[in-house]
């Protein structure tokens, strides 16, 4: 959270152009709709151009890290629902995947399929919002976000009647799931899946071919490949980038090598390739859970050796890494063997996304900013932790 | 033509505004305070106290064993202990929580504490309409606010509270089941007595520390108690071996 | 990805270079790589360019603080005690006593984008967690680690020469301590939202009015 630290009147002076104007400071934020929590941008304007863009973090700090130090590794779960609350359900599974490789757990098969199944349905109602959440920051107010609302909403209920809680989840459990899934909840899900295409189809009807948004999103904010690789950049950016890496084709963690899908691909890495990359990310995930769904096999739904109280790793240490819907999220841990891990480290993909946010908005107008970190997608309980 | 992708979507607009007179699928919101959406069986709020019988404090499940306040990730659950003894929810004597306050502005609804009580008697609520007027003394439950009737489980939790109920009966069956040796029994904790209350109940003839799991058709029935994996069950059994020999381990977790 | 051959391959390749491998007893089995800060950023730009190894993609970028620890380890001495018939040579069991080297340290997890293969783990560890506690910042060949070397800067204190802009960015700039290191204390009004937890509520009043309240608060 810091401010920019300039000298008060060596600030004016910087800001003096040389033809006589004047460039200006705006603080966007933290209040502010458009920056999707307390987030902050300090921006320097040239008329309507950017020159200048710091963002400025820190609001929503929590230091989730250091709680972390002090809780048990179960105590650590319900914590990651926080990090980014749109997707508890893939937090759960980055942190479990992180303590199963520390402590060399084996997860069953059914488990193993629920949480592709919960993991998935999280990526379809993030994916969902988060175009939601871009329309409504180009000025589309109202209608497709909630529409895509509408969605999330029978995926949250689904969340609900299996996990207890929409949005914080506190699902999986180290070496398996929390509990099992209830009678007739299969059958509600697919029939929850089988319509998510005819939504996405309307949704598509009712934007793709806008020229307005056209207008508005193509050519806008663009990374080109070499830099969205050197700032670490992950997930659908860039994957709308060209880059061809998803971590559930480069891992395979899980058991996604069982899966037949595709990686969606973009040319250009703009803010419309970035919108599309989504819609496209959302027909395969739906594949994905028509696939998992025919296959689940019968069995235990967690490890019963593992041990829910008084679970201590040996000394060592691991990084799980997964796909989560906004990037790359990973999990590093290391163990002295005691039932508080000594580090716990979480590599929020939010935060890292946002590196080059300066180099995407530098010569926009300042309404651009607000789509491009709009398609960005950052949620602030990851980025300041 | 320039902007046939502008009307094609107002014509989806159209078709979902109509749409919603007659597909209850479009309209998927109910008007609140009138109107409640229909409650999901498995959903959670805040945790609650279970008791037996008619009165409240008397039949506390409780044996103020400190396992969920060590357990509690944020720290939220105050519990002082008694001194002297009452029979339990099985019929063992145990001690009894003095004080069981939960500060729900601290809360964080994360189940932890039921998933790690070995007496069944901290279960999650579903009421949520809760407001207060003041952060501070409203948002401090004591263990009278928190106490809620068996009865009232069954009615928000009904599957999972008839899996705990058959759980219970079980056990209580096998405490009363006179023990031809208490040492073997404390021993072999998990072996379940042959009586007719375990018999009817799938939940307590599988041996919880074999090592395969009950079967899934058993446990998707019963989504709560499913996640009780033989640890949760074998604490109960080890924190209560006989009636001669009480409560020794509660101290023995507290103290850890 | 063994680190034997990749150890010997740099240590060919840079001379000069100091390498030690880590070693991780834990089942997951990602060892790691021990670098000298001096020659940290050769490596880094070896590991990054060299055509087979193209490691472009820095993941994952950690502090983590290691106090001075007190270790104590049983080994066999062999003694001259006094036995019943004088002097003889035993095998006596001494608790031999040492204090562990204070230092502060940075993992990075490293990853090919482009041949998909990895994690190569880096370590680099500072001289102590006092004053001499300068790395190298790999902010110029990787930009993935500007936020995160800035946080650990902000969270642990580590100083990165050659990072463009080190700043903090989760805790405000007059904020002085750094929370991340395992001695950190908090200051007693940190939690100035109390709550109904009597020891919160008597710290905070003890805080702003300076008395220590009696009794339940």
């Amino acid at each position: 959270m810091s401010t920019l630290t300039l000298d008060p009147i060596a600030a004016k002076a910087s800001l003096l152009k040389k033809d006589g104007g004047q460039l200006l400071e705006v603080s966007m934020g933290p209040q502010h709709p458009s920056t999707h929590g307390v987030f902050r941008m300090d921006v320097v304007l040239d008329g309507e151009n950017v020159v200048k863009l710091k963002p400025i973090f820190g609001y929503l700090h929590r230091n989730h890290e250091k709680i972390a130090e002090d809780e048990t590794y179960l105590g650590s779960m319900p914590y990651t629902d926080r990090l980014d609350y749109f997707c508890s359900i893939t937090n759960n599974w980055a942190y479990a995947l992180a303590v199963e490789s520390l402590a060399g757990i084996e997860v069953p098969e059914r488990a193993q399929y629920i949480r592709v199944i919960t993991a998935e349905l999280t990526r379809l109602q993030n994916h969902a919002s988060l175009v939601g959440f871009l329309m409504q920051d180009m000025g589309a107010s109202g209608t497709p976000l909630m529409y895509a609302f509408r969605e999330r909403e029978k995926i949250l209920d689904l969340f609900e009647s299996l996990t207890g809680a929409r949005m914080m989840c506190n699902y999986m459990r180290f070496g398996g799931c929390r509990v099992d899934l209830p009678t007739g909840w299969l059958d509600q899900a697919k029939k929850v899946v089988a319509a998510f295409p005819k939504f996405l189809d309307e949704f598509e009807n009712l934007l793709v071919s806008n020229e307005i948004l056209m207008a508005r999103t193509q050519g806008v904010g663009i990374i080109p490949a070499e830099l969205i690789v050197n700032a670490g950049i992950t997930g659908p950016l860039l994957r709308a980038s060209g880059v061809n890496y998803d971590l559930r084709k480069v891992d395979k963690y899980g058991i996604y090598d069982r899966f037949t899908f595709r990686v969606p691909l973009g040319d250009h890495g703009d803010v419309y390739d970035r919108y599309m990359i989504r819609i496209l990310e959302m027909r395969e995930s739906v594949k994905i859970l028509e696939q998992a769904m025919r296959d689940i096999p019968e069995g235990p739904f967690t490890d019963p050796k593992t041990k829910v109280r008084n679970f201590r790793p040996k000394p060592g240490e691991a990084y799980g890494r997964i796909e989560a819907p906004k990037g790359e999220l990973g999990f590093y841990l290391i163990s002295d063997g005691s039932p508080n891990p000594y580090r716990y480290r979480v590599r929020p993909p939010s935060l890292i996304n946002l590196t080059v946010l300066e180099e995407m908005c530098l010569n926009r107008n300042i309404a651009d900013v607000v789509i491009i970190l709009g398609s960005v997608d950052i949620v602030m309980g990851e980025v300041d932790r | 033509m320039f902007g046939s992708g502008v009307l094609k979507g107002m014509a989806e607009t159209a078709r979902n505004f109509l749409g919603s007179y007659v597909d209850k699928d479009r309209l998927t919101t109910v008007q609140y305070p009138e109107e409640h959406a229909p409650r999901i069986e498995a959903s959670r709020n805040f945790p609650f106290l279970v008791y037996d019988g008619p009165d409240p404090m008397a039949g506390l499940r409780c044996v103020s064993c400190f396992i969920c306040e060590k357990e509690c990730p944020p720290k939220c659950i105050i519990i002082e202990k008694s001194t002297d003894k009452k029979p339990d929810a099985v019929g063992k004597p145990q001690a009894y929580p003095v004080k069981f306050n939960i500060d729900v502005s601290v809360c964080m609804s994360c189940q932890i504490c039921v998933e790690v009580c070995p007496f069944d008697a901290i279960k999650m609520d579903v009421d949520f309409e809760q407001t207060a007027t003041s952060r501070f003394d409203a948002l401090l439950r004591t263990k009278q606010q928190l106490a809620k009737s068996n009865e009232y489980y069954h009615q928000i939790h009904p599957t999972e509270a008839a899996a705990v109920d058959a759980e219970l009966a079980a056990a209580r069956a096998k405490a009363a089941a006179p023990k031809p040796a208490p040492a073997v029994a404390a021993a072999k904790p998990a072996t379940p007595a042959p009586t007719s209350a375990a018999m009817a109940s799938p939940v307590a003839t599988a041996p919880p520390t074999a090592a395969p799991p009950a079967p899934p058709t058993a446990l998707s029935s019963r989504p709560e108690a499913a996640c009780r994996s033989g640890e949760t069950r074998s604490a109960t059994t080890e924190a209560s071996p006989t009636p001669d020999a009480p409560a020794p381990p509660a101290k023995e977790t507290a103290s850890e | 990805m063994t680190l034997e051959p990749l150890k010997a391959e740099l240590e060919a390749n840079i001379p000069g270079c100091q390498l030690e491998i880590v070693n991780n007893p834990s089942p997951s089995g990602q060892h790691s790589l021990l670098i000298d800060p001096g020659h940290a950023l050769a490596i880094a730009l070896y590991l990054r360019d060299a055509a087979h190894l193209r490691f472009d993609y820095l993941s994952n970028v950690t502090g983590v603080d290691w106090p001075s620890r007190e270790l104590s380890e049983k080994i066999k001495v062999k003694k001259i005690v006094d036995g019943p018939d004088g002097p003889v040579e035993k095998e006596v069991d001494e608790v031999v006593k040492t204090q562990t080297h204070a230092h502060l340290e940075v993992v990075y997890h490293l990853y090919s984008m482009a041949l998909k293969h990895g994690p190569v783990i880096l370590r680099m560890r500072t001289e102590d967690r006092a004053d001499r506690v300068h790395l190298p910042s790999f902010t110029p060949i990787w930009r993935s680690a500007d936020f995160q070397e800035r946080e650990i800067f902000d969270l642990y204190g580590i100083l990165f020469d050659g990072h463009p802009d080190l700043r903090r960015i989760l805790m405000w700039d007059e904020f002085e301590d750094f929370p991340m290191r395992r001695d950190y204390v908090e200051p007693d009004d940190y939690e100035y939202e109390p709550t109904a937890h009597d020891d919160v509520l008597k710290k905070t009043i003890a805080h702003y009015t300076g008395e220590t309240p009696g009794g339940a608060a």
